[in-house]
């Protein structure tokens, strides 16, 4: 929409071409500068500027949906009212289905936690037929940090779904759809998602995981300011990749140490410092999402991963249709499960914080 | 009165002091063809500008009207009345509602800030449905327009706060009316949803489109009665080298949607990310965009963590008290904080 041309949106000719003679082409050019500015470019008067603004806006603005016709649209078209199921009953229910399609969902939890293993079994999912629960489609895995295991995937697959697997071929057919790309660096993966946008709606790709993001960025940079402008493309790209093709996107985000310096309260928070005695808790957790605020406001459900007390959690962090749910969880051979599909609903910031007390950082085999 | 004051193009500005008109009086009495001649230009662009610059000056003349020395002007005493008048959208929480004077006003830009996960797009959806609660309930009975930036809004969560907003409406009937009537024609969640106009916006030369087009839009709808964009911020925070220019276009927007506000008498809500600031030596949070998009809102509210509760604070209004009140989301939307009955807590 932004890119459309001037000539083509119907003006009277004769102020047309005032905008192609200053080459102002494109609606871009046009609305990147006030109505004065334009003025002064175009030698022309306000009321010429303002009507063909009003005329260059009203075309390049995309049209409305109403809410109803959005949802009617997605009930109808899509599988699953556009979610890919877990298949880990409490959690689908609190999120309404599943991953939803469309949106940027994030995985965030220490090292050793179980992002990969959550990945790898998303993965198969997706890849399964659709009389199954899954999607029915390929999968684009994006493993930056070289953890991605067909050996495991396959094992989850042939414990979980052993009844799939074990069919002729299916093993085969199944893997095949998983296409795994490793970027050694940041500029390597930039252009391997500009050849996605393409390559989405060509192969019937249902499902695109990235893990992790984090790992991109801090191979590059170091600590700072940088880290946050590094991602910004990536950021408003991704999402709009999730959107147009309508799959669900699976990121991953490492965790890092919590700075001493680092803002948590607004400049009226702290004026009145005593009146609010230093939180504790925000103590107990040192632990941030390694990617900052910026990246945080921009996916739209946030799970974490972590562990208290050597008790696997996973909660839903951020999410506008879910509640803050925490649900215990345990990893075998068949990958994450569910211990307890009720969960227990959290009250506060204890949603956001990130735990890391003893867990193994293996898989739990003997269970 | 100057010349250089006229909306006219800057080259017929230049010719007209060029040739000695520097005053309005000055083109008073003179005619299209001798201006014509002196500024070598087409008899008609002269009567253009003639014509400019008579309802220009022409608004000087009638300005001694009963009560407004300038024209357009209202007197404090008129703008009072319109206050106590004025409508407000409730938020469905009685403590937010109470420090924001009644709900969210109506005729003003609201800015809303916090940080992620804490309740934005929440209380964004929860405007759009409640802006369209029927007069019998005190509600507006309006429209909404929800320009969605970031791909946040989810439409299944509107229809759940939809469904608790109506059932919300039949408790208030069986309670204080016993009016079988009315429970008679129950509104469905659906209509809620077909009420609220929803924009994509893929970069911010869209964005900076869609506002354009609103007032076209509005002036076609004339019930819409909210304005809620989620988030003003996205877009301007990735795609610009040019600081200046950004400043300067999101000046543009803030004037554009005051206007808009205060023409068609309806509510814009911004919805805005927060970001770090190192001010008196140490890291603070502040809402994005910078200090000189602070001044753009007359309404600002920073939704914050406060130990286990979520609270909202009035960090900037100029008829507000600055006031801190708890809010909770809840299933069925934006509730009051339930401290009394707190629910199964971690650990």
């Amino acid at each position: 929409m932004a890119n459309k041309l001037i000539s083509q949106m119907g003006l009277p000719k004769s102020i047309a071409n005032v905008f192609a003679a200053r080459s102002i082409i494109t609606a871009k050019d046009a609305l990147s500068l006030t109505e004065f500015e334009l003025m002064e470019l175009l030698d022309v008067g306000l009321a010429e500027v303002t009507l063909a603004l009003a005329h260059i806006s009203e075309i390049s603005s995309p049209p409305y949906q109403t809410a109803l016709s959005l949802l009617e649209y997605r009930i109808q078209n899509e599988y699953l009212a556009g979610h890919l199921p877990t298949q880990l009953k409490g959690l689908d229910a609190a999120l309404c289905g599943g991953i939803p399609f469309g949106v940027v969902t994030e995985l965030v939890g220490p090292a050793g936690i179980g992002k990969t293993q959550f990945c790898l079994k998303l993965a198969l999912l997706a890849s399964l037929p659709s009389t199954y629960g899954g999607l029915d489609g390929s999968v684009i895995y994006i493993d930056v940090e070289s953890k991605f295991s067909s050996k495991r995937m396959i094992e989850m697959g042939f414990k979980s779904f052993p009844e799939i697997l074990h069919m002729e071929g299916m093993a085969k057919e199944m893997a095949g759809r998983i296409l795994v790309l490793q970027p050694a660096s940041l500029t390597e993966f930039t252009e391997s998602l500009q050849q996605l946008k393409v390559s989405i709606l060509q192969h019937h790709v249902k499902l695109l995981i990235i893990d992790s993001m984090a790992a991109l960025i801090s191979g590059e940079n170091g600590q700072g300011p940088p880290r946050q402008h590094a991602l910004g493309w990536h950021i408003s790209f991704i999402k709009s990749l999730a959107e147009f093709s309508r799959i669900p996107v699976v990121v991953t985000n490492q965790v890092r140490s919590q700075g001493r310096d680092e803002a948590s309260r607004y400049s009226f928070q702290v004026q009145n410092r005593t009146k609010f005695p230093e939180d504790l808790s925000s103590f107990d957790s040192h632990l941030v999402a390694a990617l900052g605020i910026q990246w945080a406001h921009a996916v739209s459900i946030r799970l974490v991963l972590e562990s208290r007390s050597g008790q696997r959690f996973i909660k839903i962090s951020k999410s506008s249709i879910s509640p803050p749910m925490a649900f215990l969880f345990n990893i075998t051979a068949s990958g994450i499960f569910l211990l307890d599909d009720d969960g227990v609903e959290m009250m506060g910031p204890e949603i956001n914080a990130i735990h890391c007390q003893g867990h193994s950082g293996t898989v739990n085999f003997d269970t | 009165m100057e010349v250089s004051s006229l909306p006219i193009s800057a080259s017929q500005r230049g010719k007209l002091i060029s040739s000695g008109y520097t005053s309005l009086s000055s083109l008073s009495s003179v005619s299209p063809s001798r201006l014509a001649q002196d500024l070598k230009i087409s008899e008609n662009e002269a009567l253009e500008i003639l014509k400019v610059a008579s309802r220009r000056s022409g608004l000087d003349i009638t300005d001694i009207g009963a009560c407004a020395i300038v024209n357009g002007a209202q007197t404090a005493w008129d703008i009072l009345h319109e206050e106590e008048s004025s409508v407000r959208i409730t938020t469905s929480c009685s403590d937010l509602d109470d420090i924001l004077g009644g709900g969210i006003n109506c005729k003003e830009v609201t800015e809303v800030g916090g940080v992620p996960g804490i309740g934005k797009t929440q209380l964004g959806i929860q405007l759009a449905i409640n802006v369209q609660i029927p007069a019998d309930y005190g509600g507006l009975e309006g429209k909404a327009v929800y320009i969605d930036t970031e791909g946040s809004f989810m439409v299944e969560r509107a229809f759940q706060i939809a469904e608790a907003c109506i059932e919300d409406m039949q408790e208030y009937n069986s309670f204080l009316r016993k009016d079988f009537q009315a429970c008679q024609n129950r509104k469905d969640p659906k209509d809620f949803l077909d009420n609220i106009f929803y924009f994509r916006i893929c970069s911010y030369t869209e964005q900076i489109a869609v506002i354009n087009y609103l007032e076209k839009f509005v002036s076609e709808h004339k019930d819409v009665k909210a304005v809620v964009i989620d988030s003003i911020t996205f877009h301007f925070r990735q795609d610009f080298e040019d600081m200046a220019l950004r400043t300067r276009l999101l000046g543009g927007m803030a004037l554009k949607l005051m206007k808009l506000a205060k023409t068609f008498n309806l509510a814009v809500i911004l919805l805005n990310q927060v970001t770090t600031k190192y001010s008196e030596g140490s890291f603070q949070l502040t809402l994005a965009l910078g200090d000189s998009w602070s001044h753009a809102c007359t309404n600002r509210v920073i939704l914050y963590w406060n130990g286990n509760e979520r609270y909202a604070h009035i960090d900037k209004s100029p008829s507000m008290r600055a006031a801190s009140a708890p809010y909770a989301v809840t299933g069925r939307g934006i509730r009051n904080c339930a401290s009394n009955s707190k629910r199964v807590k971690m650990m």
